[in-house]
């Protein structure tokens, strides 16, 4: 059974209609990514599964069930970070806790994961004295100590330079295993695709359907490995503009 | 040093002016009756300060209570016209309304209503400040960015604690410049409804005085007037930067 399974979701904005049947699975633990040009209708899947929207038509299954409205399931992170400019980053990064009355207990677990993000001797700190690299590891941070068990990563390093960004993708990398959470990615960044996910769904122009997906094979993962890509990332051009034929493919 | 002389400035501008005035007073034989010279308020000031104290107290509580009065009234207000947009709809334009009526029409009949108490005062001072209060966080509320809203709404907060934790916080920093505004106002608005008919307070004072052509006596009253406003906007600031220590200048 798959973790996360999503049929028919189709979603309109008034007149315009944004997602037309989309349907994909996502197993446990795996990593995700919905790739397309912007204003595709790819934030919005993720709006649909936050429950934040709700759908015209189509069903969300999260280990079976059918969610409908809010859901615990899902910890959602936004492109900005967000982060509350009047807490400091411990309170920011505990949220979660503030809403659901366990603060105290989160801050000793939020505590723990200080080190691990990069954010040790600024718990204390408020956002505005943060980088931006650093400030979105605490949104990520705030997300990771939900206790939901699918992330939803909305183009969470698209805010940032290209340089914080490939740092930030490494550390995503290696922080993927230690969360060992599913996570469903949105990003219009080909290559964050292909280095952060183990599939890629294709989305094009609204109103957007899954124009195929694509499997990345589990290698080690580098940067050199990255630019070997060069196959992948002609497939993948191709299925954006639409003149491939749809399908999958493993690369 | 760029600093330190645009922070003198003002007080070397004000002190020409009053070297200009006190010059002017003595070459042209000006006499009390008609402008007091600087030095002669100033004495004046020290000698009259314990009886100035005196209605001063009575001023003070009664802008601090329409202040407070003022801030609970926005508070509630402004979250109802935030929650309900049919009552911002309606209540908008009569708010802006109430502003339009002279303070001095309305003074006197607070009195015929309210009785010489301290009843009426305040309301005026309400009526001054309840104002840019309620303005200033109605627009502080409506300006939150939605996405902060989403965020803690997919955490599963419910409307309560999304106000408490998001839109209130957000609207601080509109609603203190709104109370600024407001607490320099409050003095002048206790000021106006003693004139109208008391027994204490600076207004009071200020009628005795004027009406006996004790000029010096009425322009030490207002000086202690400005530095009672100046000291109630202080007051303000001082709780910004106590209290929201993440506006001020980050390193």
């Amino acid at each position: 059974m798959m973790k996360l399974e999503i049929s028919g979701l189709s979603f309109s904005y008034g007149e315009r209609q944004v997602l037309e049947d989309i349907s994909f699975g996502v197993a446990e633990g795996e990593f995700v990514s919905l790739l397309g040009p912007s204003g595709c209708g790819k934030s919005t899947v993720l709006k649909l599964l936050t429950g934040i929207l709700s759908p015209d038509r189509g069903r969300i299954l999260v280990d079976g069930e059918e969610i409908r409205g809010l859901s615990s399931h899902f910890a959602y992170m936004p492109q900005n970070d967000l982060l509350f400019p009047w807490k400091t980053i411990l309170d920011n990064v505990c949220l979660y806790g503030r809403i659901h009355g366990s603060l105290e207990e989160m801050r000793e677990r939020a505590r723990e994961y200080f080190p691990v993000f990069g954010l040790e001797g600024y718990e204390d700190s408020y956002p505005a004295s943060l980088s931006g690299g650093m400030r979105q590891r605490a949104a990520f941070l705030r997300t990771a100590l939900c206790s939901a068990d699918i992330l939803l990563l909305d183009e969470p390093f698209g805010a940032l330079d290209v340089i914080t960004r490939g740092e930030m993708q490494d550390w995503l990398l290696a922080m993927r295993k230690e969360l060992g959470k599913t996570v469903v990615l949105v990003t219009h960044d080909m290559d964050e695709a292909i280095y952060l996910s183990d599939r890629i769904l294709i989305l094009n122009t609204a109103p957007a359907g899954i124009h195929g997906e694509i499997s990345v094979c589990e290698t080690q993962r580098d940067r050199d490995w990255l630019y070997g890509q060069g196959e992948l990332r002609r497939e993948i051009h191709g299925r954006i503009m639409g003149k491939e034929r749809k399908g999958n493919a493993a690369l | 040093m760029k600093q330190t002389s645009e922070r003198l400035m003002p007080a070397f501008f004000i002190l020409g002016l009053l070297v200009l005035w006190e010059g002017a007073v003595r070459i042209f034989g000006i006499p009390l009756y008609v402008l007091p010279s600087p030095v002669q308020v100033a004495e004046t000031l020290v000698q009259e300060l314990p009886v100035l104290a005196l209605h001063a107290r009575v001023t003070v509580a009664e802008a601090l209570a329409g202040v407070a009065i003022s801030l609970v009234l926005a508070l509630a207000l402004g979250v109802l016209m935030d929650c309900f947009p049919m009552i911002r709809q309606g209540l908008y334009p009569v708010l802006v309304v109430t502003q339009t009526v002279p303070m001095i029409v309305l003074a006197p009949i607070f009195i015929i209503y309210m009785g010489f108490g301290a009843a009426p005062k305040i309301l005026t001072v309400v009526l001054m400040c309840f104002f840019p209060v309620a303005v200033s966080f109605s627009d502080g509320l409506s300006q939150v960015d939605a996405e902060y809203v989403h965020l803690v709404r997919s955490y599963g907060a419910g409307q309560w604690k999304t106000y408490c934790l998001v839109k209130i916080p957000a609207a601080v920093p509109a609603l203190l410049s709104g109370l600024k505004v407001a607490a320099t106002y409050s003095i002048s608005g206790a000021v106006v409804g003693e004139w109208i008919g008391s027994q204490e307070g600076l207004g009071y004072y200020l009628l005795r005085v004027k009406n006996g052509y004790m000029l010096d006596k009425v322009f030490a009253c207002v000086a202690v007037i400005i530095f009672l406003s100046l000291c109630m906007n202080g007051l303000i600031r001082l709780y910004q930067y106590l209290g929201m220590p993440y506006l001020r200048k980050q390193r």
